[in-house]
């Protein structure tokens, strides 16, 4: 273990933070960018989402490899490649989300909103966003988790991650170096997710939670 | 003052509105009735923008609603609408303050409105300020939605059916608050509604609409007096006493009295009046004509078994006929102590008695409606 630990420590130390780097700019990108288009989204009429909706789901499917292939070969060998890509991917899902938990806050609220005289802007900010907001999160949640596994993804194209010790695992068929990789970002993945639990119980009113019902 | 001139309003080739004038002074409560589709609730958005008229004017005091910002016009008239909206992710007292934050009054301002008008409908601001609105009853909540559409003190307040899903017992108390504050703080208020109880309970005048028309619009008094039409009248329905004219005496009696032909015998009358659990039975001739009454105390003290009833008939009691106003009847029964008067049908037949069980029947079922 201490062999292990002597070899590697270093690099492993590195590849976490090259691993971590990348998930936090590219959740915060995908978030923000996911954010802003859904939000627009929901203020197009219903035809636009009808339209763009399922292209969005369609292009989510393409595997990370594909598109990170592509882009590499666009772009070329710079960490902003993987940024790119992962950012894209991260997107997907705070947008999906943000759009249907706008487009779910009930029309009674709405119309109070502009009876009581706020204009479109005001009525996103304060009554459709904070209604929506456990269905944002819940999308970050998702991107988050996901971000954390595709960025293995990167070490395929030379830019280092955790996926460094396992494909070098994989090809050269040694476990431990595969598990060196694996756990640190299986553990990244649940701390992600706790950490965005406890976001998600900040930034949700008590009026919107579940058990506060009397 | 709200003015509607001449508003007219199409959805494709369905008129909601249709050349639709009317006139709200100030400080009055006006009650938009009408049956679903009337157009009410469509008349009541156009006031404060939420639907625009196709043609005609909207004017509040005297200028049209058209020609003003509609977010600026919406910040100064409240709005209380049918599920109660009030924003679940802010607190009693943020719901409250959205106008008055809206207006850009400052906290202090904010915090004090939210006070005075929580002091108002007896919750405190201590205990409820804080609250969020799922932790708060059904009929908490609606006060504060109103609560909310007077924060700004907007001279002119809408509410959209406002308390249509509450309880009864609730929707009573909320329906007193409301009036209480509205001439307390001499608020103009236009309220839509199905319920003629409702209406009637709280309108100065009541606006009656029907296919994108007004049918009538008077003060309850004088619409309950003279509906415009049947459709108000059927509105109207049991909260009208009369057909605007006396009372008769068969609207208060009970029918089918006991009765008895006179060439019975004094013991089967007294058995009759046993088994029936009366002290007095109704005589009657061969034609069913009412002669007079018997009791079981001139039984008692004149009559003798085997004799026939006709010697012991009484013709004291009063006797009215079917059309007669029933209020002398009434002022009768209430005053004398006597426990009946008879009504007879125009042949002298017996067509029922009044009593004054029969009358409190007859006024529970006025006011309450007919308990089946």
């Amino acid at each position: 273990m201490s062999a292990f630990f002597s070899t590697y420590g270093q690099m492993l130390i590195r590849s976490i933070l090259i691993h971590l780097k990348y998930v936090v700019i590219s959740v915060s990108v995908g978030f923000v960018l996911g954010l802003m288009l859904g939000i627009l989204l929901s203020r197009l009429p219903p035809k636009f989402s009808a339209v763009i909706l399922p292209v969005l789901s369609i292009f989510q499917t393409v595997p990370g490899i594909v598109f990170i292939g592509v882009l590499f070969l666009w772009i070329g060998m710079i960490p902003a490649t993987t940024i790119i890509a992962l950012s894209v991917y991260a997107m997907f899902p705070v947008l999906k989300n943000t759009y249907t938990g706008i487009c779910q806050v009930p029309a009674n609220y709405c119309e109070a909103a502009v009876g009581c005289g706020m204009t479109p802007t005001q009525v996103m900010v304060q009554v459709e966003l904070p209604l929506a907001m456990p269905t944002i999160i819940g999308g970050l949640r998702l991107s988050t988790v996901y971000t954390i596994s595709w960025a293995v993804l990167s070490s395929m194209i030379g830019l280092g991650g955790l996926g460094d010790f396992i494909y070098q695992g994989v090809s050269s068929n040694n476990n431990t170096l595969i598990v060196a990789g694996a756990i640190p970002a299986a553990v990244m993945a649940v701390t992600a997710g706790a950490l965005i639990d406890q976001l998600q119980k900040r930034v949700v009113p008590r009026g919107l939670r579940k058990e506060a019902a009397k | 003052m709200i003015q509607f001139d001449h508003v007219c309003k199409n959805y494709g080739k369905f008129h909601v509105l249709n050349d639709v004038t009317y006139t709200i002074q100030d400080g009055e409560f006006a009650v938009l009735i009408g049956p679903s589709g009337c157009g009410k609730t469509t008349s009541l958005k156009m006031i404060n923008r939420l639907i625009e008229p196709d043609s005609g004017r909207i004017l509040i005091d005297g200028k049209d609603v058209l020609q003003q910002n509609p977010v600026e016009l919406r910040r100064h008239i409240g709005y209380v609408i049918q599920q109660i909206g009030l924003f679940p992710n802010m607190t009693v007292a943020q719901n409250i303050s959205v106008v008055p934050k809206l207006l850009k009054y400052d906290r202090a301002k904010c915090d004090e409105t939210a006070r005075s008008l929580l002091e108002m409908v007896n919750l405190p601001y201590d205990q409820y300020g804080g609250k969020y609105p799922n932790e708060l009853s059904g009929g908490q909540q609606q006060r504060i939605g109103v609560l909310r559409a007077l924060a700004a003190s907007p001279p002119v307040v809408l509410m959209d059916e406002p308390f249509g899903a509450l309880d009864p017992m609730t929707r009573e108390t909320l329906q007193d608050e409301v009036k209480r504050l509205q001439r307390k703080l001499h608020k103009t208020i236009v309220f839509v509604t199905h319920d003629m109880g409702e209406a009637l309970k709280l309108a100065d005048t009541i606006i009656f609409m029907n296919g994108g028309q007004v049918e009538q619009i008077a003060p309850p008094e004088k619409m309950l007096e003279r509906p415009a039409t049947d459709l108000v009248r059927s509105f109207l329905g049991k909260h009208r006493v009369s057909d605007s004219g006396p009372l008769y005496v068969e609207n208060f009696m009970r029918t089918n009295p006991y009765t008895v032909s006179r060439d019975r015998g004094v013991l089967e009358c007294a058995e009759k009046m046993a088994r029936s659990g009366v002290d007095t039975l109704l005589v009657t001739d061969d034609d069913d004509r009412y002669l007079g009454t018997i009791s079981i105390r001139d039984i008692k003290l004149r009559g003798k078994g085997g004799q026939s009833i006709e010697p012991l008939i009484s013709t004291d009691v009063r006797t009215v006929c079917v059309g007669d106003d029933a209020q002398e009847s009434v002022n009768f029964l209430l005053t004398s102590g006597e426990s009946y008067v008879v009504v007879l049908g125009p042949d002298r037949t017996v067509a029922g008695i009044i009593t004054k069980n029969s009358m409190a029947k007859v006024v529970a079922n006025t006011l309450w409606g007919d308990e089946k």
